[in-house]
């Protein structure tokens, strides 16, 4: 039952992953990309992990890539054909090899399983029963207090820092 | 786990009654929307088209229906053609979560009033309701024209500006009834609806909400005497249709998400409680219009400090006192 939720939205994701690299005009990159995170958001429905899910949409869909389609649209970014087009052969050469390099990589690290890591206490069971919103809350508020605090300092500096740059 | 047969007949019926009660009252939204504001300014409004024009709405969609679809030369056709439906598809699939009524017993089965109750229904809303901006500034865009770009460059600016405080707004509504499940969220407010615990959370809910369905004084995006129409300027037949009718279908969203949030949704004495749930509904969208016809439009800076400067610093502020009272409790 779980393959027929599964194929088509794996095959969704990997198509509009591929043509936001492949198609030239950058808006229909920027709209393949708001596609990859819609076929995301239904693998982790799929996972029963709702509100990773809808955070998804809320954040990527619906926020960072309304502003990359704004600026887009502001600069009006020339259709110019991607790399592989232009036939620029010492880019296209290192491109080649720096993919072969990740697949390779990719292959090892699940041949060797070692990505599995250790099973954690939380279960689907689990976080099912106490609810998965509830529990992102808890953990993020208890054990992960302290990197939760320095995610949120460091996107405040960063925040800060695009101000000053602006007011320049 | 095989599913019951009837749950599905049940879910199909619930889904087609809602989506055509919402089709129904968006047609008749149009037409309320004119008389009262006719009524307003000391005119009749539509009178001509079936007694006091009640037969107006019809009139409309079918002439709409056969005016001459035009897509200019130089737009972006796929674009062009999508961004209408992009527009209406979010403004109707929100109303899934919003619970209009109690549980109903029929033919010996208890109905839950909701077409489905997710325990992330809340923010289900607020993503569907964040999708609807791809549609006006896709429209905008893909129409290649500078006003059109213009309407819908501010529409991205000004949702996603007013998009935080209203996700703020609700912050508190959460903290109080602890779920983020809209049904979860009415039976909390048994007791005491959230508008007397929420005051400032409502306002600030009910400004963001209009300045979300693009209305007057937020509606920059399609400011006439400015961008001539805005966003949809090269837009005629259905698709200007389509994007009419997505304004109405958000504006009885917002209505319904306000009412359930902070009006105790279908809750009430004496009448049962899907009327009370329309009525506050109803009156909900009279206010709406009524300041449609009473305000003058913002200007643009004017929206953007009020919506950064005075909307966001208050609704954290909310936030603050209401964290306060809930850890006292």
């Amino acid at each position: 039952m779980e393959w027929l939720v599964f194929a088509p939205l794996a095959a969704v994701a990997l198509a509009t992953a591929v043509s936001v690299i492949v198609l030239r005009n950058p808006i229909y990159c920027a709209l393949s990309l708001v596609g990859t995170f819609f076929a995301l958001s239904g693998l982790y429905l799929l996972l029963q992990a709702e509100f990773i899910a809808v955070v998804q949409v809320i954040i990527y869909a619906g926020a960072i890539m309304v502003l990359f389609l704004f600026v887009i649209m502001l600069l009006d970014v020339g259709h110019e054909p991607p790399a592989w087009l232009r036939r620029d052969r010492p880019k296209l050469v290192l491109g080649i090899v720096l993919i072969s390099l990740l697949l390779l990589e990719l292959a090892v690290a699940i041949g060797s399983r070692v990505s599995q890591g250790i099973q954690g206490p939380y279960t689907s069971e689990l976080v099912n029963a106490i609810g998965n919103t509830q529990l992102v809350g808890r953990l993020l508020f208890t054990d992960f207090l302290i990197p939760f605090e320095i995610t949120s300092i460091i996107l405040l500096v960063a925040i800060v820092g695009a101000m000053v740059l602006a007011e320049r | 786990m095989v599913p019951d047969p009837a749950f599905f007949v049940i879910m199909v019926a619930k889904i087609v009654v809602v989506f055509g009660l919402m089709l129904l009252s968006v047609a008749y939204l149009t037409w309320l929307e004119r008389k009262v504001i006719g009524d307003i300014q000391v005119r009749l409004g539509p009178m001509r088209v079936g007694p006091h024009g009640l037969l107006q709405p019809i009139a409309d969609a079918i002439k709409l229906m056969f005016k001459e679809d035009i897509v200019p030369q130089a737009a972006d056709r796929w674009i062009y053609l999508l961004a209408p439906t992009l527009a209406l598809t979010p403004a109707f699939i929100s109303f899934a979560v919003i619970p209009f009524g109690d549980r109903i017993r029929l033919f010996g089965r208890t109905i839950d009033l909701v077409i489905t109750d997710v325990n992330i229904g809340l923010l289900y809303v607020f993503a569907v309701a964040s999708l609807g901006i791809y549609g006006i500034v896709l429209g905008g865009w893909a129409s290649n024209n500078k006003y059109a770009l213009l309407g819908g460059l501010r529409s991205a600016a000004q949702m996603i500006s007013y998009e935080l405080s209203l996700g703020l707004s609700v912050v508190g509504v959460v903290m109080l009834s602890e779920s983020l499940s809209l049904v979860q969220i009415v039976n909390a407010q048994s007791t005491a609806w959230f508008i007397v615990l929420q005051p400032i959370g409502f306002l600030i809910f009910l400004i963001c909400a209009i300045a979300e369905t693009n209305r007057a004084p937020f509606d920059l995006p399609e400011a006439e005497t400015e961008l001539v129409a805005g966003f949809h300027v090269e837009y005629s037949s259905m698709k200007f249709a389509m994007y009419f009718m997505a304004e109405y279908a958000n504006m009885i969203t917002v209505a319904a998400m306000a009412t359930t949030l902070f009006l105790g949704g279908w809750r009430g004495p004496f009448l049962p409680p899907v009327v009370w749930f329309l009525v506050k509904l109803f009156l909900l969208i009279f206010l709406f219009i009524w300041i449609r016809a009473t305000l003058p439009r913002f200007r643009y800076d004017q929206l953007m400090r009020f919506g950064w400067k005075v909307l966001l610093p208050v609704a954290l502020a909310n936030i603050m006192i209401t964290a306060a009272f809930v850890a006292m409790r």
